[in-house]
């Protein structure tokens, strides 16, 4: 065999042993075992940045307007919770005796999964009763869909009271 | 939405099983010691080898029945511990095949037996009993937490393993260790899977034990000493590895036992003071094991100056051959079949197979190698965080903690950082008894995965005993 192809083998086989290494390390690198990390903010932005073009002047002050009387915080005025309060964010805040609720709810006569409060599109938040057993009421009216919650209105959920404030 | 905030979200998702990666993988660990058969058979004999077809279906063939038998019967498990097994198992059957080419070590088996007989056929029907073992321990073993009822049947199983070898008639003496036991033809190494039945002792025991252990203990020069009783398994622990040592000079399974224990026991208290008792303990029974046995003298020799007793002692011989194989190998080495490591001789395709990997792929192969290894190591520990039961997480840890030891002792030995053991290269050395311990080790890691990394199933309906009870209109 000839010397060179000889050389050529010795170095080819090192390449592809380490070839090899690389990419089981990739494997571990995209295998993330079991989470997904998703970047809400950074999403919300590039959407922003895309509709606002588009829609010009007329989306933008409503808009605006709901930022300024945008509630902060969520406000649990009633029941053995009273006191809590949950900075609203951006994120859906689900209510319910589960434990894996935003809110745990210690309340016989609340559901597992209760009810849920999220921001539309428009950053409005909505109320929605996810089927429980005794309802969810705002302001005293029984919610059968989706609803916006206005600024200060009580929901009740069992004899829990909860309210957005500023 | 009124502000824009930089909130992330990490929730669980439905896990991809990566069965289809861990076929790709396979095929690429397959190819590789083809291509490495190849280049052995062109720089040795100058044409291709005649056996590469059947070798390589062959290779191909344990890995797929390897690999079918996890897509079918362990769908969730680690997609990287399979083919870095088979990768290392293909290698080790190459560097064997290409030891046996060696016309000094033909000459040196017909001097010694009368006979000359090739390794790699044995060890190719090992890898297949290995493989068959890796399969029946995926059949057999659908939940590694049954094999938690056996914990103390597991201690005496081990203990019996190890005392074996002593026992007249059954063990043998070979080559100043008494580590094999004779049945039927075959020798076998009880202590190979001793290693494996001990784990399931330790963590079975340490799982009921940590939180006495952990926390009923002294505060003590910032060491936290623990109670005597508590104390007691270490010391037996610690008794039963100096008592292998003696009995049967074999320094590498002692240290095995031992550092493996050390280990678990760190892993289930969380306390660093194990760690420092267990370093001091083991350096202090090496000393006093050193000071009067003739065996291990000899190996602490070897291993202070080899080349001051090169000449008159074989143990130092063997260290400096092995020394300056890794030397003459360089940073890119000789290419395969092209080194000398052969001039090892005794136990060049065993215990110092690591020395051909050093000479023949040189400073940039040996470390590709202990990658390997360490990647095999880092799948346990991920397998151990992520086990959901506190047993699995022992026993995956115990494990890869031994795999490890392993590894350390014996590249160490061989690389002369620390006194030579007479112990196996996973995988790569030839030796049915550790092929087939160690693929039924990877068996039980890929086991626990599959445990470990299944969707959780689904929360109750309801969490809390209670119903929801109904508002009646009154």
């Amino acid at each position: 065999m000839s010397e060179l192809t000889l050389t050529v083998m010795r170095l080819g086989f090192l390449a592809v042993l380490w070839l090899f290494v690389i990419v089981a390390v990739q494997v571990i690198r995209s295998d993330l075992f079991g989470t997904r990390v998703t970047q809400r903010g950074s999403r919300r932005g590039g959407g922003d940045t895309r509709t606002q073009p588009q829609g010009g002047r007329q989306t933008a002050p409503p808009q605006q307007r709901q930022r300024r009387g945008a509630p902060t915080k969520l406000v649990v005025s009633e029941g053995t919770l009273t006191g809590t309060t949950v900075a609203l964010q951006g994120q859906t805040i689900t209510l319910g005796r589960a434990h894996d609720s935003t809110i745990v709810l210690d309340d016989d006569y609340a559901s597992s999964r209760h009810a849920r409060i999220y921001p539309d599109r428009d950053g409005n938040w909505i109320v929605e009763d996810l089927g429980s057993t005794n309802g969810t009421y705002l302001d005293r009216a029984r919610l059968t869909v989706a609803t916006p919650i206005p600024l200060g209105a009580p929901i009740r959920i069992g004899k829990t009271v909860i309210e957005l404030r500023k | 939405m009124s502000v824009v905030t930089n909130t992330t979200t990490i929730g669980a998702i439905e896990l991809p099983s990566r069965r289809n990666t861990e076929l790709l993988l396979l095929v690429f660990a397959v190819v590789i010691p083809i291509f490495a058969y190849a280049n052995v058979g062109l720089a040795v004999h100058g044409k291709l080898p005649p056996g590469m077809l059947a070798y390589g279906l062959g290779l191909g063939l344990l890995a797929g029945i390897g690999h079918f038998v996890v897509r079918r019967y362990a769908k969730y498990a680690d997609p990287l511990l399979l083919p870095l097994a088979t990768l290392l198992n293909g290698l080790g059957l190459v560097l064997i095949w290409r030891l046996d080419q060696s016309e000094r070590l033909q000459n040196l088996a017909e001097r010694q037996f009368g006979a000359f007989s090739p390794s790699a056929p044995n060890q190719l029907f090992y890898t297949a009993v290995g493989i068959a073992l890796f399969v029946g321990v995926l059949l057999l073993l659908k939940d590694h937490r049954t094999l938690q009822r056996f914990t103390y049947i597991s201690m005496a199983a081990a203990l019996v393993l190890l005392i074996l070898p002593v026992v007249p008639g059954l063990g043998a003496d070979v080559f100043g260790a008494k580590i094999w036991i004779s049945v039927a033809g075959f020798s076998i190494q009880p202590g190979e899977f001793a290693k494996i039945v001990i784990a399931v002792f330790f963590a079975g025991y340490l799982m009921v034990k940590r939180d006495a252990l952990a926390l009923a203990s002294r505060r003590f020069m910032g060491l936290y000493l623990p109670r005597g009783r508590d104390l007691g398994p270490i010391l037996m622990i610690w008794a039963m590895s100096l008592l292998i040592l003696i009995f049967e000079n074999d320094l590498g399974t002692s240290l095995l036992f031992f550092g493996m224990f050390v280990i678990m026991l760190y892993v289930a208290t969380e306390r660093t003071s194990w760690i420092v008792i267990g370093l001091l303990m083991s350096v202090g029974g090496a000393v006093v094991v050193a000071g009067f046995s003739g065996h291990v003298e000899a190996r602490v020799n070897a291993w202070l100056d080899p080349f001051a007793c090169y000449t008159t002692s074989g143990a130092c011989e063997q260290v400096g051959q092995s020394l300056m194989s890794f030397g003459s190998g360089g940073v890119l080495g000789t290419g395969l079949g092209q080194g000398h490591s052969d001039l090892i001789l005794f136990a060049a395709n065993s215990d110092f197979i690591f020395s051909t990997v050093g000479e023949e792929l040189g400073l940039a192969g040996v470390m590709a190698f202990l990658l390997l290894y360490g990647l095999i190591i880092e799948r346990g520990a991920r397998t151990a965080l992520a086990a959901r039961d506190p047993f699995g997480k022992l026993f995956a840890i115990g494990l890869s903690g031994a795999f490890a030891i392993q590894i350390f002792v014996v590249a160490g030995g061989v690389m002369g950082l620390i006194p030579l053991t007479g112990m196996t290269m996973p995988f790569l050395a030839s030796g049915g008894s550790s092929v087939i311990a160690n693929w039924a080790l990877i068996g039980i890691l890929i086991r626990i995965s599959d445990t470990a990394r299944r969707p959780a199933p689904a929360p109750a309906p309801s969490p809390d005993a209670e119903m929801t009870q109904v508002v009646r209109p009154s």
